[in-house]
C-alpha cells in the first residue's frame, strides 16, 4: 500500500462518517467492560438492526473515557451537536437509546455534564482518541489522522531530524525514571548499525496502574505507529513488545492491530513502500513485576529467567542479545505521533521547564473520580485530586496520595500545592512513577501503607541480590510488628538503617526503590510511627496492635 | 595492552586495561569482601559485598562488575562501606539457618570468615528459620537448602565449566532455591556428570560429600581448568 492508497482509505471512511447520522461509542477498555460494556454493545448492535439503522448509525467499542466508576460509558455523537456522555449503561438503556435516535430524543437521565471539571481540566493528547476510535479497527484510526505521522516521518524526515524532534519536545520517559527520551533515542542511533532492537516496555506492574492497560486496549496503533517512528529514528528492523500476561485483552488488541497494520503495510517490510523494515512480534510476562525493570525484560524476551543485570552497560549500548536496544514504555510511545504531527516545539509549551507535555495518572483509591485523567506536567496535585477527581468521599479529609506504586512515596495533604513533576515529586521524597495516583483519607494508617507495599516488594524480589531478597523480609517484619504494637524504638532504628540498606546497596530498581513508602511514611507520618510504638495505638484504627509475636 | 592508572584508597596502582576493580585490587593486595565473586567464573554481581565508592557517582559500584578507567577514584573500605557489609552479612546468617557448631562447613566455611572478619559477633535481626528440605538422593553429596546463601557459584560452575547446566534457581525472592534440572531429586537428575565442581566452589554447607565433617575446597582448580582449556592443554 501506498500513500494514495491510504489517503483513499481515509477519504472513504471520513466519508462514511459525515454520511452517519450518529455516532455512538461504549467504552471497551477493561474497567467498563467488566461492569457488563460488552453485553450494552451488543445490544446497540441488535437494536439498531432491529429498528434498519444499520446504515446512519454506527456503533463502536472505544478506549478508555475516564470515568470508570461510572460505567459502562456511553458517548452518542450526533452530527455537529456537542456530544452526550451516559453513565452505567444497561442493554435496555441501550435499547432506549437507539429507540430514540429517529426522533431526535435521547433519554434525560444517566447523562454526565461533560463541563464538570473532570473533563475540562484535563488535556488530552494520548487517550485524545477515546470515543472516536474504535480499538479493534484500524480504518477508524485512519479516519482520525492515524498514521499520518509515519507516512510523514518516512516521506520527509531523516533520522537524525526524529530524534531532533522529540528531543525538541522534552519527552522523557513515562515509565517513571524520566530519562529523556530524545536523549535516549540519539545514543541508541549512535551505537554500532546493524542489529538495532526496538522494545515497548508494557509489563505494568504497579498496583492501582492501569494508564499503559488503557493506551494497549484502547488505541493499539498509536503505540504501533510510535515504535514504527522510534524503529526509523534509530535504524532497528525489529520490535518486540513486552506486555503482561494478566491484560488479555490488550495482547489480543495487539494481535489484531499488528494483522491489520502488517495487512495495509504499515508494519513488515517495505513500509508504505519505502526502504524500511519493522516487524513487532509480541512477548508475554508471565507474572513477573521485576520484568519492568528493563534489564530483567531483556533476559526474559531473551527466554531467561528475568533477573536484572548491573548496569553499565545500559541496554541502549548492550541490550537485547547484546545488540544496541532502546527501550521505552507504552505511554512514551503514545505520545511520539502527536510529537511528529505538530512539532516537538509545540509539545514543549505544554507543562514546566523540566518536565513537558502531558501525564496520564489512575486514580485510585478514596476519591471521587475514580478512572483514568491526563493533565498537563505541572498541574498542582491538589487540583488533580480536588479539581479532576472531585474530591474525597463521604466527607472525610485527605490523608496522603500515594505516587508511583511500590517505588513511590506518599504526599501530605501539606504539599498539596505541589506541581506534579519529575523533579517536584522527587524533592519530597516520592517519584513520578508510571502515573499511579493512590488517595488515602484519614482511614488509612501509614504504617499499615508502608507494610503492604513492603510486602509486595518482597514477593516481587526476585531473589538475585541479598539487600533486596533478605532486606525487604526483615523490614516486613518490622513493620508487621509496628502493626501489632509490639515494636520497640529499636525496631524503629533498624527499620531505618535497613531502608537505607536496601536503597544504596541493592541491584536494581526494585530493591532501590523498595524502602521509598517506607522512607517518605518515616519523614511525612513520622507520629504516626511513634504512636504505634511508644503508645501502642494506631492512629486511624486499622492495626490490630494485638500486643502478639507477629512471628 | 594498555595500561591504565587509577587511584585505590589513595594510592596509585596500576590496571591491565579491561581489568575489574576487584581484579586491580586483588592484585595490588587491597582486600575487599566477595561471595558470589568466583575466580574462572562469570560474574553476577549479586552478593553486593564488593560494592565500592566511585568518585564522581552517587551510586555504589560493584567491583567485580566494574572495569577500572584511567583516572578513576575509587573507595574500598570506608565506616559506610563496612557498616553495608556487615549488614549484608547480617542479613545472610538470619536468612537461613547457619548453625556454624552443627555445620559441616565449620571453619572452612566462607560466610563464617565474612563474619569473622568483620566482627559480626551477632545478629540483630529476626532469624527466619525457614523450614528448608536436604536432597540426599545422590550417591557421593547432599545439598541442604538450609544452608545456602543464592550465590549462584553451583549454577555457574555447572553450566559454563562443566557446561551441563544440571543446576538453576526456581521460586523468586525469599522462596528462591537451587534445583537440580527440573526441580528433580539430584540422584535421579540426567544432565548431573557427577563431576563435583559445585560442591567444590560452594561457600558454605550447602553442598557437601556425604561422610565428610568437612568438604575439601579448592579454590584454584576452576581457574586452571579454564586455563587448560584455553591454552589447549588437552588434545582429546
Amino acid at each position: 500500500m501506498i500513500a494514495d492508497d491510504l489517503a483513499a482509505v481515509r477519504e472513504r471512511e471520513r466519508t462514511a462518517i459525515s454520511l452517519s447520522t450518529a455516532r455512538i461509542a461504549v467504552c471497551s477498555a477493561a474497567g467498563c467492560i467488566s461492569t457488563g460494556g460488552a453485553a450494552v454493545k451488543d445490544a446497540l448492535g441488535a437494536a439498531v438492526i432491529a429498528h434498519n439503522l444499520s446504515g446512519s448509525v454506527r456503533v463502536l467499542g472505544t478506549g478508555c473515557l475516564g470515568l470508570c466508576h461510572a460505567g459502562p460509558l456511553m458517548r452518542v455523537t450526533r452530527g455537529d451537536a456537542e456530544p452526550v456522555l451516559f453513565t452505567k449503561t444497561t442493554p435496555a438503556f441501550a435499547e432506549r437509546v437507539i429507540a430514540g435516535l429517529p426522533s431526535g430524543v435521547l433519554p434525560l437521565e444517566q447523562r454526565c455534564d461533560l463541563q464538570q471539571p473532570f473533563f475540562t481540566r484535563q488535556h488530552r493528547i494520548v487517550t485524545s482518541d477515546a470515543g472516536i476510535v474504535d480499538s479493534e479497527r484500524i480504518e477508524d484510526y485512519l479516519a482520525a489522522g492515524g498514521y499520518t505521522a509515519l507516512e510523514r516521518t518516512l516521506a520527509e524526515l531523516h533520522p537524525e531530524d526524529v530524534v531532533r524532534e522529540v528531543s525538541l519536545s522534552g519527552l522523557r520517559g513515562r515509565g517513571g525514571a524520566g530519562y529523556p527520551t530524545g536523549l535516549k533515542w540519539s545514543t541508541v542511533a549512535k551505537a554500532a548499525g546493524h542489529g538495532t532492537f526496538i522494545v515497548c516496555n508494557a509489563d505494568e506492574g504497579d498496583p492501582g496502574a492501569f494508564m499503559d492497560r488503557s493506551v494497549l486496549e484502547g488505541d493499539p496503533h498509536r503505540v504501533l505507529e510510535g515504535m514504527a517512528i522510534a524503529a526509523y529514528a534509530v535504524g532497528a528492523e525489529q520490535g518486540y513488545i513486552y506486555v503482561r500476561g494478566e491484560y488479555p485483552l490488550a495482547i489480543t488488541r495487539l494481535k489484531t492491530a499488528i494483522r491489520q497494520a502488517e495487512r495495509m503495510q504499515l508494519l513488515g517490510h517495505r513500509i508504505l513502500d519505502s526502504q524500511f523494515n519493522f516487524r513487532i512480534d509480541l512477548r508475554i510476562g508471565a507474572g513477573a513485576f521485576v520484568c519492568g525493570e528493563e534489564t530483567a525484560l531483556i533476559a526474559s524476551i531473551e527466554g531467561k529467567r528475568g533477573m536484572p543485570r548491573p548496569r553499565p552497560p545500559f541496554p541502549a549500548e548492550a541490550g537485547l542479545w547484546g545488540r544496541p536496544t532502546l527501550i521505552n514504555n507504552v505511554e512514551t510511545y503514545a505520545n511520539i505521533a502527536p510529537i511528529i504531527l505538530h512539532g516537538g516545539a509545540h509539545y514543549a509549551t505544554l507543562g514546566t521547564e523540566r518536565s513537558k507535555g502531558t501525564k496520564v495518572f489512575a486514580l485510585a483509591g478514596r476519591i471521587v473520580n475514580t478512572g483514568l485523567v491526563e493533565v498537563p506536567m505541572g498541574m498542582p496535585l491538589g487540583e488533580i485530586i480536588f479539581d479532576i477527581g472531585g474530591g474525597i468521599p463521604d466527607e472525610r479529609q485527605f490523608k496522603a496520595a500515594q505516587t508511583g506504586g511500590p517505588s513511590g512515596g506518599c504526599i501530605p495533604a501539606a504539599h498539596l500545592d505541589l506541581p506534579v513533576d519529575y523533579e517536584a515529586l522527587a524533592g519530597i521524597g516520592s517519584i513520578m512513577g508510571s502515573g499511579g495516583l493512590i488517595v488515602m483519607d484519614e482511614t488509612s494508617c501509614m504504617v499499615d501503607v508502608a507494610r503492604y507495599f513492603m510486602e509486595f516488594c518482597r514477593d516481587e524480589s526476585c531473589g538475585k541480590c541479598v539487600p533486596c531478597r533478605a532486606g525487604t523480609v526483615q523490614m516486613h517484619g518490622l513493620l508487621t510488628k509496628m502493626t501489632h504494637g509490639t515494636a520497640t524504638d529499636r525496631d524503629l532504628a533498624l527499620l531505618e538503617q535497613l531502608a537505607e540498606l536496601t536503597t544504596r546497596t541493592s541491584l536494581c530498581g526494585l530493591g532501590q526503590t523498595a524502602a521509598n513508602p517506607v522512607r517518605s511514611t518515616l519523614r511525612h507520618f513520622h507520629d504516626e510511627y511513634l504512636a504505634h510504638i511508644h503508645d501502642h495505638v494506631c492512629p486511624a484504627g486499622v492495626c490490630a496492635m494485638n500486643g502478639e509475636d507477629p512471628r | 595492552m594498555s595500561v591504565t592508572t587509577l587511584t585505590m584508597n589513595g594510592t596509585l596502582v596500576s590496571a591491565a586495561e579491561g581489568a575489574t576493580l576487584l581484579a586491580v585490587a586483588r592484585e595490588h593486595h587491597i582486600p575487599i569482601p566477595t561471595l558470589c565473586h568466583f575466580e574462572g567464573l562469570s560474574e553476577v554481581g549479586a552478593c553486593r559485598l564488593c560494592l565500592v565508592e566511585v568518585e564522581g557517582s552517587n551510586r555504589l559500584q560493584a567491583a567485580c562488575m566494574t572495569k577500572a578507567v584511567e583516572g578513576m577514584t575509587v573507595t574500598t573500605n570506608s565506616e559506610t562501606l563496612r557498616s553495608y557489609r556487615r549488614q549484608i552479612v547480617e542479613l545472610l546468617l538470619a536468612e537461613r539457618n547457619h548453625v556454624c557448631a552443627v555445620c559441616v562447613a565449620n571453619h572452612t566455611c566462607e560466610l563464617q570468615n565474612l563474619a569473622v572478619s568483620m566482627g559480626v559477633h551477632h545478629v540483630r535481626y529476626e532469624p527466619q528459620a525457614p523450614q528448608l528440605s536436604m536432597d540426599a538422593s545422590h550417591p557421593r553429596w547432599i545439598l541442604d537448602h538450609n544452608r545456602c546463601v543464592l550465590c549462584t557459584r553451583c549454577v555457574r560452575v555447572c553450566d559454563e565449566i562443566e557446561g551441563a547446566h544440571t543446576w538453576d534457581l526456581m521460586g523468586r525472592g525469599r522462596h528462591t532455591l537451587v534445583i537440580s534440572d527440573l526441580h528433580e531429586p539430584w540422584g535421579q537428575s540426567e544432565s548431573c556428570t557427577s563431576c563435583g565442581k559445585c560442591v567444590r566452589v560452594c561457600p558454605t554447607g550447602a553442598l557437601f560429600e556425604k561422610g565428610t565433617s568437612a568438604t575439601n575446597k579448592d579454590p584454584h582448580f576452576v581457574t586452571y581448568l579454564k586455563m587448560a582449556r584455553e591454552q589447549k592443554l588437552w588434545n582429546r
